[in-house]
């Protein structure tokens, strides 16, 4: 019986591919860009008003699922990829897309290096590629060339170090790959750094804070383990771990959950580490507090029905975007659904004062106000928001399982489709 | 000893050894599925005390200081004063280690077989060799995993001095060229783990598999050719195709072996630059 309910959960699966809806902020908080499916949503917050997208790179428009978006170089750089296979960057200032890099894979990642010259994206065989932003695109420029790869393991995030010295991805093998980012990274980045190594489940998100006495910066990761780890790239060496689901106290308070530990599907961070936001998969944000890797926490919850699906900070951490929705979803009149909140009241003046807990802003307080909710999420009100969200929820934690949990297989279920294999015995 | 034959029908009566009919498997498996044994989450949650009791009996003294309830855990994760230094990466049969384990007897040295197995014929095999010959081979072990995928779960930085690559599938198909054990983007793992001035040793009776391996290490900008003088003093290169049993059966068809030895090279600042 479970094994034809594997069978048939798989088909499904195959079928229709739900995407997760992104979110992603500009550093200085000029303008917010949402994913989902294969729109693209930006809304300039500094003019107040919507942005169009135009494209002269010659190429399409996404066509796939949207899986990667982020700002980069300060950002003058946006970057957005999926299952189209195509990498699309954008400069910010016009919303012009700059160049469209076409990828022999899937696309599962994509990061700019902090100097604005390199786009790097990762696809679903666990390469690594990079394309040079150097102005002059020509021909032969326009394709990307291998930096380094994860054997077979799709990898789920890719951050610059804050001084461009190191790459670092993370992937579903609970592995974190700390590779020295070249003066010529077309020939491929062979030096590794180190391994981070700890997590006992895929690593989901990373990111990177620093310090004034820390330029370097040290990493954060979450992982389907429930916890985030605190990282020394350059040596590899775990500093600090937080049990998110103890700290955002779902274990006392509901035993039977025990069993499904909430995986950290987001992370966030302000690039001072003043601020940490954290998406858990069963319940959901909390963000806490990381002074000098001391951690505090506040827990925001958002009820059972609210899953964010991404997070985004700007620098300077007055609003924690999240955005819930996920594209082609089976069961709804639109198809696409897609809702945006803002907390705020995230940063205090000092530790000790501190009664200002962080809000959940109405729909009308959050910056832009319902012209922006219009863009980014296609409709301002959403009708039946209990059912929908409820609806968007299930669809979302699918979704999230699919791109970050291998599929695994009973033991019988193992045989059997070994026994089924078609491929064997030519003999030679 | 002789509770060890009883306790073990596979072996041989009059060796102890163990016989390789028991131990039938496939000849290849697939590195790129999912893998369903345990694999240690970093280097040093290797268990030493397991794979060589002999250098790190951490049980029996530790029972001896501290009470019987010893956290297995601090055990493990006290820094080893010896670690690994050889790998022989795809080990089959373990011929080689065998025959390294007497030519180097302080040198820690672990196999790497991903079928299961094989695996267990290696580790009776070893067992047997170390209650027959007291003292020796208690610097050979094995693990089974799947080491292109989680070397460096089992070394550090710069932990290894030699790695071998003997005989493994030469994946014909140009699709299946990413499950070869020997590719460009694996190379920087091995660059990883191998210690500057570390050797890894390749050998085929592949061809075209052979000049693979040679290309993608020629290519690698932290390996260097070993010059032919050098090879012909190391000892450890004749073992390569004599001591394994892939290499006896090649010698016994007659058939012609390809070498392929490099030495890991420290990254040269103008490497970058170039």
């Amino acid at each position: 019986m479970e094994e034809t309910l594997i069978e048939e959960g798989g088909d499904v699966n195959r079928e229709i591919e739900v995407a997760p809806a992104l979110i992603s902020v500009h550093p200085l908080e000029k303008s917010v860009a949402v994913a989902i499916g294969s729109q693209l949503r930006v809304y300039d917050l500094q003019g107040d008003c919507n942005v169009n997208l135009v494209d002269d790179s010659g190429g399409n428009l996404h066509s796939g699922s949207i899986r990667a978006i982020c700002y980069g170089s300060k950002g003058r750089l946006f970057s957005s990829a999926g299952d189209d296979k195509l990498v699309k960057i954008w400069s910010t200032d016009s919303w012009h897309c700059t160049r469209t890099v076409c990828s022999e894979k899937r696309v599962s990642a994509v990061a700019i290096s902090p100097d604005g010259l390199f786009v790097s994206y990762a696809d679903k065989f666990g390469v690594v590629w990079v394309v040079a932003l150097d102005g002059t695109s020509s021909e032969a420029n326009d394709k990307a060339a291998p930096l380094f790869a994860h054997y077979c393991s799709i990898i789920t995030s890719l951050e610059f170090a804050p001084d461009g010295r190191f790459i670092v991805s993370a992937d579903r093998d609970f592995k974190i790959r700390v590779t020295v980012f070249p003066n010529k990274p077309i020939s491929g980045a062979h030096e590794i750094q180190s391994f981070c190594l700890g997590h006992t489940e895929f690593v989901s998100c990373m990111a990177f804070v620093s310090t004034p006495e820390y330029p370097q910066g040290f990493l954060l990761s979450g992982s389907g383990d429930s916890t985030v780890r605190l990282w020394d790239v350059t040596s590899g060496s775990l500093l600090d771990t937080c049990e998110v689901a103890a700290e955002a106290g779902l274990l006392e308070s509901n035993e039977k959950e025990d069993m499904f530990s909430p995986a950290v599907t987001d992370i966030c961070a302000s690039p001072d580490g003043s601020v940490v936001a954290v998406a858990i998969q069963r319940q959901v944000p909390q963000h806490f507090l990381l002074p000098l890797c001391v951690i505090t926490n506040k827990v925001v919850s958002m009820g059972e029905i609210f899953i964010p699906t991404s997070l985004g900070l700007s620098s300077s951490p007055e609003h924690l975007w999240m955005i819930t929705g996920a594209s082609n979803l089976p069961a709804l009149d639109d198809p696409s659904f897609a809702r945006v909140r803002v907390i705020s009241g995230l940063l205090k003046e000092s530790p000790d004062s501190g009664q200002d807990d962080p809000i959940l802003l109405e729909d009308s307080k959050i910056p832009g106000g319902e012209r922006l909710l219009e863009k980014l999420q296609g409709s301002v009100s959403i009708v039946k928001e209990e059912q929908t969200l409820a609806a968007a929820a299930e669809a979302v934690k699918t979704a999230m399982c699919n791109l970050l949990i291998k599929r695994q297989y009973s033991s019988e279920k193992r045989e059997l489709r070994k026994r089924s294999r078609n491929d064997r015995k030519q003999k030679q | 000893m002789s509770e060890k034959k009883k306790g073990n029908p596979k072996s041989n009566k009059s060796t102890g050894l163990p016989r390789k009919r028991f131990y039938r498997a496939r000849a290849h498996s697939n590195p790129l599925s999912d893998s369903h044994f345990p694999v240690p989450i970093a280097p040093s949650q290797v268990d030493y005390s397991l794979h060589y009791p002999h250098f790190f009996p951490s049980d029996e003294t530790c029972n001896e200081n501290c009470n019987s309830t010893i956290n297995p855990e601090a055990s493990i994760l006290k820094p080893h004063s010896k670690k690994i230094q050889f790998a022989d990466i795809g080990c089959g049969f373990g011929g080689l280690l065998i025959s390294l384990s007497t030519l180097f007897p302080e040198t820690l040295m672990i196999g790497m077989e991903i079928r299961d197995k094989v695996t267990e014929y290696v580790k009776e095999r070893i067992l047997a060799l170390r209650e027959a010959n007291p003292g020796q081979y208690q610097n050979v072990s094995v693990v089974r995993t799947n080491s292109m995928k989680y070397i460096p779960n089992f070394f550090e930085k710069a932990q290894l001095s030699k790695m071998f690559f003997l005989f493994p599938d030469p994946h014909f198909k140009e699709k299946n060229h990413r499950r070869r054990v020997i590719s460009p983007h694996l190379l920087d793992e091995y660059a990883y783990t191998l210690e500057v001035g570390g050797i890894i040793y390749t050998i085929t009776d592949v061809e075209e598999l052979g000049e693979w391996m040679k290309d993608c290490l020629e290519g690698h900008p932290l390996f260097e050719a070993i010059p032919e003088k050098e090879l012909d003093s190391d000892p450890v290169v004749k073992l390569l195709s004599s001591a394994t049993e892939e290499g006896q059966k090649v010698a016994r068809n007659g058939g012609q072996t390809y070498l392929a030895v490099y030495r890991r090279i420290a990254i040269s600042g103008t490497e970058n630059g170039e």
